[in-house]
């Protein structure tokens, strides 16, 4: 299917949810949809009989300044060797996605490092917490703004 | 190595000092604690495979730092690590000594200017007696590094306190 | 009759008369046999393992930081080094190719030969480590030492070419650093023709031994589906029966210029997805590495090398998701352009992050020495976990 007929697809089922979309766009064409309908798209994504995605190939966590944050999901379907990209952007304020966990196992790890890097929470994740950074970290890491500790447990952090 | 070896040549009593006698069989069988954190790893174990081979300086891998006398301490330090690196510092018994391979553990290495979670130096939680540079550094240069912790040894003594 | 070492052993007449509670032990993570600074949380009951939880983060490296305040976006290539340092040119070989799809440059011909010999030099080093680390674990002491005196030629090859043995910079966005030396076709031809008897003594020593097999047949078995769900890839995708290999199904480079097989679990001496398949698709793999670079290096063309590199590079305001097949899976680099000289986002899909989030799984049932097969089989190197 061609990214513009899978974008058709989920418009006629989703309607609303589906907020915008760059089916040309070069390199890879990409939909945007809402964050809180994620897992019910995904699982269509997944099991229908004309998309069947069964891979997802990677979860990344965005900054993208003034206050956004976002995800991106780069799909793959090793069936009908096609492939397509859903970003969703949330506010440093609200910073709350529908977690994919059911719907791809490998989503399980993504995630945790998306809330561990930016803080951004995963309804429905069975298992939130810290995976790369130490468990009493404070702050996320890879803000755009972020500030590097002095001190972490009485060692210098900076140079 | 010369020390004492050609002594032997004549008879079979040797007379020599405290210091000396202890000092060569500290050097000549340090045993290292199987320690590799990052990319210096790889290259400790090229070191330590049959191409360069420290086995000849007798020099052996050992899994528990109870048992060993030299922790190498190869590859980057995060601050996650530090404080286990600490805890298996303490559990080394005396002489100990710490041989920090490769730019990350000297001094931060490529990570020094935003590396938000790299501990710029190993020597800020252990103390270190030889540094050996390089990213990875070849074997050789880890090799040199181990000699030169041996002379380091050579020149310890009963009397004098251990500076480290 | 073969016992399955998945499932718990029953001891008959104590089963229900002892009472006895789960205990915790942690495995790292400063461990001979974990390849690197992994802990991992073992909840055990008696010998037979409950659960496995792996911790992971002690070699996070701020990979992703740097790359966001690097003033080049060739400036990134000597910290993607670093990530799986055990095969360094397959991560350079997947940066540059997703920052030449971003930037639309096509490179010289030569240049695309060389960077696939290089790279299934690479896998055949990653290999080499795997297996030999592998037998380690098992406690084969001796196929380590060969596969290290075999592995130390292949680093002779990239030192004569770009004067590192195990961190390069070799590979740039539009060309390679530095041109083969003289005599490179002889050498590669003749490090072929060693390294083929070597593959069938390493066979000898430890892939049909009775006491690996046992130790690795019917263990950690990894279902197809459970694998795709996981999405993970490379060798253990493949030990589960999926005949999945980006080379064949979503080629990039030259690579569908050769002609070579993709090796594929059977299950042979256990069930499908097993340990012992896993590790025979790797020793497969090392033999159809070195189909490949035969075939290139007859090919290999003239050119420059430096040609098509760019003196600027400031891309548009793009994002491109590239994904190369590395020895450990599935490589893929996603990176954001904001239209300046600065990368604005390069998150790195990690298949060993992906692989090891797929160990639980695994392991269910095992006892403790089993643990060490199938992390050994699963082949991690942290700093590409860790990033």
């Amino acid at each position: 299917m061609t990214p513009q007929q899978i974008l058709e697809s989920l418009k006629s089922r989703f309607g609303e949810a589906v907020l915008d979309a760059k089916v040309d766009a070069f390199p890879d064409p990409w939909i945007r949809v809402a964050p809180a309908t994620l897992r019910e798209i995904c699982l269509y994504l997944r099991d229908d009989g004309e998309m069947l995605f069964d891979v997802l190939m990677c979860l990344s966590g965005m900054d993208y300044r003034g206050g956004k944050l976002g995800v991106v999901y780069h799909c793959d379907s090793t069936v009908n060797h096609h492939r397509i990209v859903l970003k969703t952007e949330v506010t440093d304020a609200e910073p709350r996605v529908a977690s994919v966990e059911s719907v791809w196992k490998t989503a399980n790890w993504h995630e945790r490092e998306a809330f561990d890097l930016y803080g951004i929470v995963f309804d429905g994740h069975p298992d939130l917490r810290r995976i790369l950074m130490p468990d009493d970290w404070s702050g996320f890491p890879l803000r755009k703004d972020y500030q590097v500790p002095e001190f972490y447990n009485g060692m210098k952090v900076p140079y | 190595m010369g020390l004492l070896d050609q002594k032997f040549e004549n008879s079979n009593i040797v007379i020599t000092s405290m210091d000396n006698l202890l000092n060569w069989a500290r050097l000549s069988s340090l045993w290292g604690m199987q320690f590799g954190l990052a990319c210096c790893a790889i290259e400790m174990m090229a070191t330590g495979a049959s191409h360069y081979d420290l086995d000849r300086f007798g020099t052996f891998f050992r899994g528990t730092p109870r048992q060993s006398d030299v922790m190498i301490v190869a590859g980057t330090v995060t601050l996650k690590m530090a404080s286990r690196i600490r805890v298996l510092y303490d559990q080394m018994s005396e002489p100990r000594y710490v041989i920090s391979m490769g730019s990350c553990s000297n001094c931060g290495g490529p990570y020094w200017e935003h590396g938000y979670h790299v501990l710029k130096g190993v020597d800020r939680i252990i103390p270190v007696d030889v540094y050996v540079p390089g990213c990875p550094p070849r074997p050789e240069a880890l090799m040199e590094g181990l000699l030169k912790l041996q002379e380091k040894i050579r020149t310890e003594s009963l009397v004098k306190k251990k500076s480290a | 009759m073969e016992e399955t070492m998945t499932e718990p052993r029953k001891v008959a007449g104590f089963g229900r008369d002892l009472k006895s509670e789960e205990m915790v032990i942690s495995m790292g993570p400063q461990h001979p046999s974990t390849h690197g600074v992994l802990r991992l949380e073992l909840v055990v009951d008696g010998e037979i393992v409950v659960d496995v939880i792996p911790h992971i983060g002690y070699l996070h490296r701020c990979f992703e930081k740097h790359c966001e305040h690097m003033t080049n976006y060739q400036q990134v290539i000597p910290y993607a080094d670093r990530m799986d340092y055990v095969a360094a040119m397959s991560n350079e070989f997947g940066y540059v190719v997703a920052c030449e799809k971003l930037l639309k440059i096509r490179v010289p011909e030569r240049v695309e030969y060389i960077r696939v010999i290089m790279a299934e030099f690479s896998r055949i080093v990653s290999h080499l480590i795997a297996i030999g680390t592998y037998g380690m674990d098992i406690g084969a002491f001796t196929p380590f030492l060969y596969c290290m005196r075999d592995r130390e030629r292949v680093l002779d090859i990239f030192e004569q070419t770009c004067g590192a043995r195990l961190l390069y910079n070799y590979m740039w966005i539009g060309g390679l650093s530095h041109d083969v030396p003289p005599g490179f076709t002889e050498k590669v031809k003749d490090f072929c023709k060693y390294f083929r008897p070597k593959i069938k003594e390493l066979n000898d020593l430890l892939s049909y031994n009775k006491i690996f097999i046992k130790r690795t047949a019917n263990v950690g078995v990894l279902p197809a589906d459970v694998a795709l769900n996981y999405a993970v890839s490379g060798p253990v995708l493949r030990g589960s029966g999926v005949r999945w290999d980006l080379r064949k199904n979503d080629p990039y480079s030259v690579y569908d210029r050769f002609d070579f097989e993709i090796p594929v679990g059977q299950g042979l001496k256990g069930t499908v997805g097993d340990c012992w398949d896993r590790y025979m698709v790797r020793v497969h793999e090392m033999e159809q590495s070195v189909r490949i670079i035969e075939q290139a290096v007859d090919m290999l063309p003239a050119g420059d090398i430096a040609s098509a590199i760019p003196k600027r590079i400031r891309p548009d305001a793009a994002d491109v998701y590239v994904r190369t097949e590395t020895p450990k899976g599935e490589l893929g680099y996603y990176i954001v352009s904001d239209g300046t000289a600065t990368p604005f986002r390069v998150k790195v899909k990690s298949p060993c992050f992906v692989n090891l989030s797929a160990l639980p799984a695994m392991c269910r049932g095992a006892m403790i020495a089993d643990i060490v097969a199938v992390l050994g089989s699963i082949d991690i190197v942290l700093g590409e976990v860790d990033r």
